[in-house]
């Protein structure tokens, strides 16, 4: 079990969300950040006062999966995010403990599978 | 001599008239910038400024070729296609009153400006969140004289429209038809944006549009109320109808919204009020207010129809402005040749009171403006197409043309914000915790 977190363009968003869905990951979370990895800054100017924007909008997917979902949601994320351009965003997969399905009290394995499947 | 002594020694000019006037004009020029919150308030956050600005670029581009040759198109002579250069550059427009009104030509110029800058305006609802702002600007320069200018002269300015005895108070040819069916072809011109027809694309702030729909309103009566060009019964009548017959339209749009959805939506109620104004426009000092609150009802159905069905289509109209204002626009106009009257109106009667010819002069004006304004309007626009591109990259409409276009943000919340000073070239770099 793996906790996956991508992290994406926000103008990507729907692609992943789309990729996901065809990818049948059906369980996460989002959520909007400001974010700096590296792409150039942008720079605005406000009626005189020019700034270098340092951080950029991005959305994070959290996505709690069983191990043989991982690559699946990998790839999902990956197909959806990628422009080609700097500032994609990342994937970082994490070891997950334990995930608790709160109406059910459904543990681990049976928690990360959508009701249904 | 004083200001005061000059204009008492100009004869023919009605102070009430002119106090009336210059409100009125006021008024009409707060409708871009309403229209702009109403626009901003439609298309998704990234787009917000670009969509404002191109209203307000409107102000900017319009006012000035309308002073240079446009008014003079539209204005000068009773030429069956177009007006002549007499009036360029404001040439001849002082104190004097303007044929056939009692207020001076100055303020008859400025009220009519005022008009031109909105339908430029409105047109721009057709490519938000694609077109680049550069081209825009030239298209609004172009667009003002060679579509708008010859428009407004067929209607107000004694053209073949106007002279063949079609009625029209306020602007249903040149603005509502000629901005609504100019929109469909600059719709499909530039093309439809990238994500159109595979995501929701949503309106980001509501509240924006209830609140341009509400000052578009309120300035309408300049609008209409003006378009009598006095403090007259015309202008009397369509003052007081352009508070009925919004309202009607909002009552019919609710109950279309229930029987539809069952559920009142607020961006609808916000397109009902423009619809209900639109369709009053050419019908206010024309039609009675019974008649006008029936025209109000009936304007909902079409305008509601175009929009369900344009949705329908791989035709992004973006902001529906052939649905709100083509269409309505069209009724109205035509909604006189059924039922103008001459006891109200004292100029002509309609089908209803006996006067069948007047709906066939109605329905001319129905066929030739959106014919024109469609064509016109393609034809530019390609022709624009041929030595520039119209829109941004797929790449510049993701990341949004407020930051590509514009370099600012409407919600810019200055974390991680560094500020340049002016003096170092950068080389100095300052975190500013908000640098609005």
């Amino acid at each position: 079990m793996k906790l996956v977190i991508g992290i994406v363009r926000p103008e990507q968003a729907n692609e992943v969300l789309e990729a996901l869905y065809r990818a049948e990951v059906r369980g996460f979370s989002i959520s909007r950040v400001q974010g700096h990895g590296g792409e150039l800054d942008r720079v605005e100017t406000y009626r005189g006062t020019t700034v270098k924007m340092g951080l950029s909008e991005k959305v994070r997917f959290e996505i709690a999966v069983s191990d043989p979902f991982v690559q699946t949601t990998i790839d999902a994320l990956r197909e959806g995010a990628r422009t080609g351009d700097v500032g994609d965003g990342k994937i970082f997969v994490l070891p997950l403990e334990q995930a608790v399905r709160i109406r059910t009290g459904d543990t681990d394995h049976g928690a990360v599978t959508p009701v249904g499947k | 001599m004083s200001g005061l002594g000059l204009s008492a020694a100009v004869a023919g000019i009605d102070t009430g008239d002119t106090a009336w006037m210059l409100v009125a004009t006021a008024l009409v020029l707060m409708m871009t910038p309403a229209l702009g919150l109403f626009y901003a308030g439609l298309v998704r956050s990234k787009n917000t400024l670009n969509t404002f600005m191109m209203c307000v670029a409107a102000i900017a581009v319009a006012a000035v070729t309308w002073a240079a040759v446009g008014y003079s198109l539209a204005f000068d002579g009773d030429g069956s296609i177009i007006g002549g250069f007499g009036n360029a550059f404001l040439s001849g427009v002082d104190f004097a009153p303007r044929e056939g009104t009692t207020i001076p030509e100055l303020v008859f110029f400025a009220f009519q400006a005022t008009f031109c800058i909105i339908t430029v305006a409105l047109v721009s609802g057709a490519v938000v969140e694609r077109m680049r702002f550069g081209p825009f600007l030239v298209f609004a320069a172009l667009w003002s004289v060679l579509v708008y200018a010859v428009l407004a002269h067929w209607a107000f300015g004694g053209g073949w429209l106007m002279a063949g005895g079609t009625l029209d108070f306020a602007g249903g040819v040149p603005v509502e038809m000629g901005s609504g069916f100019s929109a469909l072809a600059a719709a499909l011109v530039v093309g439809a944006r990238k994500d159109y027809g595979r995501q929701a694309l949503l309106p980001h702030n509501a509240i924006y549009v209830l609140l341009g729909a509400g000052l578009l309103w309120f300035g309408w009566f300049g609008f209409n109320g003006g378009s009598g060009f006095s403090t007259g019964d015309p202008s009397v009548l369509a003052f007081t109808n352009t508070l009925l017959c919004p309202a009607c339209t909002l009552v019919v749009w609710f109950a279309l919204d229930l029987l539809r959805g069952r559920k009142v939506t607020a961006i609808g109620a916000a397109t009902a009020i423009v619809v209900g104004c639109v369709a009053i426009t050419p019908a206010g000092g024309y039609v009675s207010p019974g008649w006008a609150m029936l025209l109000g009802a009936l304007a909902a159905l079409p305008s509601y129809a175009v929009i369900v069905w344009r949705t329908r289509t791989g035709v992004d109209e973006t902001l529906d402005v052939l649905a709100a204002h083509g269409t309505a626009g069209l009724f109205g106009i035509l909604f006189i040749g059924f039922f103008a009257e001459t006891a109200w109106n004292g100029v002509s009667d309609g089908l209803f009171y006996g006067n069948a010819a007047q709906l066939g002069d109605q329905a001319l004006a129905a066929l030739a403006a959106p014919a024109y304004a469609f064509i016109a309007t393609y034809v530019l626009l390609r022709v624009m197409g041929a030595v520039m591109p119209l829109r941004a990259s797929a790449r510049d409409e993701a990341l949004g043309m407020d930051v590509i276009q514009h370099g600012e943000e409407a919600y810019v919340t200055g974390e991680g914000a560094i500020l340049v000073m002016p003096d170092d070239d950068g080389a100095v770099e300052r975190p500013v915790a908000n640098p609005a």
